[in-house]
This record gives structure tokens, sequence and C-alpha cells, in this order.
């Protein structure tokens, strides 16, 4: 078989895809079934008002199942230059025809269309019985159906866009249960991001003392757990996830001055009942979810928009 | 008053000397770190006891000009090097946060 003159392979190399589906891909896979045929004694002008009504190109002729020949549009040419239309069928076929059989690797039948460069080739079973008709579009219909859905399994398998897409900035930090060491690592890391972006000072303020505070309670009161700055256009958001815990009672929590801190915590300053009012005061828009035994969320937003924010608010100052 | 001008002050001794000197405006005294945040206004002096790290966290995240530590604290390593880093100047001193705030006080160009 000459391999190199398959047109698919003439370019230096096969796609793998499309290598793998020419070679798992059977004749039967891509012929169509449907078929339009006419029997030996027809006219040739029949065969002509057939194929123009289907928009064929070739005609099988066929009795009883069995493939005699084929008219072409060659042969209606013909019969019509020689005014010979009224013929019958069967004496204007092409009786030599070439056939594909339906078990065949559809690589194998590529080459038969570059061998023999008929555009339409009749399918057989193995009983030689007509099952099928295959052209080129046929098969180039059948390959980019399969390639599509290739396509849709391996986009299946892409992971889906994260949400950070969506953010101009975002930036996370992982901490763990005491590690006072590294506590105002992100808070001060977000103020360095803030200030490079040109943002208020005021605004970067609010920004700092809700992240530290809450890095501060994820290192005094929770298994550990992450806090995390995202800013999209019109707002910052500041969010703490953590382990466990959980708060029991997450309305008392939020009470100025109610705290479980211990003796050792509170003597460095810390544990006085006003982290999360303090977050919820510098925030625009505030949301708490605990849950004991499972782990506590919080997040805080404060909008980047001058108008959003009262005073109070953007100094970070109490009155 | 300018955070090098306080350097000069008999009753307070730098002890954490690579900062960026600038004006002082204000002050705010506490031990409770989350007052501090809540409070302090801008360009604050923070007179405080608490000495250790974090303070200069809060201090570096409100833009402090400085800290005072009260009542002659040891003032550990870790805390002096953060400082350093952060630009901000540490004092000690004898005196107690209700003195020194006194002591800073009258000094302030308001």
């Amino acid at each position: 078989m000459p391999e190199n003159t398959v047109p698919l392979s003439q370019s230096e190399k096969i796609p793998s895809l499309l290598e793998e589906l020419i070679y798992t891909l059977k004749i039967r896979d891509v012929m169509t079934r449907e078929l339009c045929t006419i029997s030996r004694a027809e006219t040739m002008r029949r065969a002509q008002a057939l194929m123009k009504e289907h928009g064929l190109t070739a005609l099988p002729v066929l009795e009883n199942g069995r493939l005699f020949g084929i008219i072409t549009v060659g042969d209606i040419i013909h019969a019509l230059d020689n005014k010979i239309i009224e013929d019958k069928v069967e004496d204007q076929m092409t009786r030599n025809v070439i056939v594909l059989e339906d078990d065949m690797p559809l690589s194998l039948g590529i080459t038969y269309f570059d061998r023999y460069h008929f555009r339409v080739f009749p399918v057989l079973d193995k009983n030689n019985k007509l099952v099928g008709i295959v052209t080129s579009r046929d098969i180039i219909n059948k390959l980019l159906v399969e390639m599509n859905k290739e396509v849709a399994e391996l986009e299946k398998l892409l992971p889906a866009p994260a949400q950070v897409n969506s953010y101009s900035v975002y930036k996370e930090f992982i901490h763990q249960k005491f590690s006072f060491e590294d506590a105002g690592v992100a808070s001060g890391e977000f103020k360095k991001i803030l200030q490079s972006k040109g943002f208020d000072a005021k605004l970067i303020r609010r920004v700092a003392v809700a992240a530290y505070e809450l890095e501060m309670n994820l290192v005094i009161h929770s298994d550990g757990g992450k806090i995390s700055m995202a800013v999209n256009g019109s707002s910052i958001e500041i969010a703490a996830k953590d382990r466990g815990p959980g708060i029991k009672d997450v309305a008392l929590a939020l009470q100025e001055g109610y705290s479980t801190a211990n003796d050792w915590i509170r003597s460095l300053g810390f544990g006085a009942g006003m982290g999360l009012s303090n977050v919820r005061r510098v925030s625009d828009d505030f949301q708490i979810q605990s849950a004991p035994g499972k782990g506590t969320e919080v997040r805080a937003i404060i909008n980047t928009g001058k108008e959003n924010a009262d005073e109070n608010k953007r100094t970070g100052q109490t009155t | 008053m300018k955070t090098s001008e306080l350097a000069k002050l008999p009753e307070l001794k730098l002890v954490q000397a690579k900062y960026e000197d600038r004006e002082i405006k204000n002050g705010y005294t506490s031990d409770l770190l989350s007052d501090v945040l809540a409070n302090a206004g801008e360009n604050a002096l923070l007179i405080t006891i608490q000495a250790h790290k974090n303070t200069v966290a809060v201090a570096s995240l409100l833009d402090c000009a400085g800290i005072i530590i009260c009542n002659g604290k040891t003032i550990p390593e870790d805390m002096l090097q953060s400082a350093a880093q952060e630009n901000i100047a540490i004092f000690n001193t004898g005196l107690n946060q209700f003195a020194a705030s006194h002591l800073i006080y009258g000094r302030l160009n308001r």
C-alpha cells in the first residue's frame, strides 16, 4: 500500500488523534446507509432525474440486493452528449466498480480515494450485499464529529477556571494555630500590595485592621486556616476561613468585650474581645458563618469607591 | 515634634535606631492591641507595655511614628529586628504609661 500517497498523511505528521481515528473507525462507521438505487431496466433519463432530485454524484445499479454497476455524472453527460439518454441503465452504466468492504478500516478506505480518483464508493458487506455508499464528504463529516467528541471529553478534564481570575489581585496566607511569629505577615503584605496599587491611605488602614484582627483570630482561636485578600473593580474582600473548632454563639462572639482567650494571650494585649467588632466596624459588608466542630468563615468587604464609606469607617477610628 | 527629638529626652532611651524620622502629631496609650488598632490616629506614637513582635506589626499597619515601651520592660531581640525592618523607632523608659503620656503630650505641636 503506497502509504505516502494517502491524502491525510501527505503532511509531515498526522496529529495523533486523527491518526487514531482513521485506524479505529471502520468504513461502516462513516458510510451513508440510506441508499438511492436504480434497477438495470430503468432509463438513463430516470437515473439523471433521481441524481438531480437527491443531489447525487453516483447512483448504484441494483437488482435483488446485488450490485451490477454504477451510474456516474460522467455517464449521464456521455448519454446526453450522444443522445442516448433514453437508453437502458444496464447498457450505459459503469461496470467495473471499485467497492469498499464495510469491515475495512477507514485508513484503507482513504487510500482507495487516492488510488482510484473516484469520488464515491459503494460499500458491500461480507455477503456482497450493498449496504452503503461513501463519499469524501461522509468521511470528513464523521471525522469532525468524532474530533468534536474528543475535544469535549478533553475539555471536561480541564480544571474549572479558578475564581481568582475575576479579581485583579488575589493573595492568600495560611496560618497555623498559635503561630504568633507569622501573625501580621498577611496584613502587612496586603497593605504593601494596596500601597503599590495607589489606594487611599485611610482605605488601606481599614483593610489592614480587618486583616490583622482576622489573622490574629486564626492564630489565637482556630486550629489553623487561610486568610485572603481579593481586589476587584469596586471592593476589597478579606476572607478568613479556618478548620475549626467553630464558634458556639456567634452573636455573643461579636459582642464587644466578650472573649474566650486565655490569660497568656490576654497578657500579650490580645483577647480583649474587640477583634470581630473591629473587623465589622471597618467593613462596609461583614459576614460570619460558624458551626462548632466545623469551622468559621468571615468575609469583610470594603468598598473602594470613596462615596461608599462614612468618615469614621474611612479613618478606621471610633469617635 | 519629630522622632529624632524624642531621642534627646533624658527619660527615653532609643533602643532601635533604624527609623524614618517623622513628625509626630499624635499619641495613643494602650496595652490592648485591638484597642490600638481601633483607635490610634495617624502618625501616632504608641505608648504601651506590650514588649513583643506583634506590637511592631500593629504599629507598622497603622503607620505609627514610633513605640515607647514603658516600665523598663525588656525588649526581645526579635521585636527590635522586626522594628528595624519596618523602620519604626523603639524607645525604652522606666516611666509608666501615665507618666510617659504626660511627658510626650505637652511637647506635641497640635
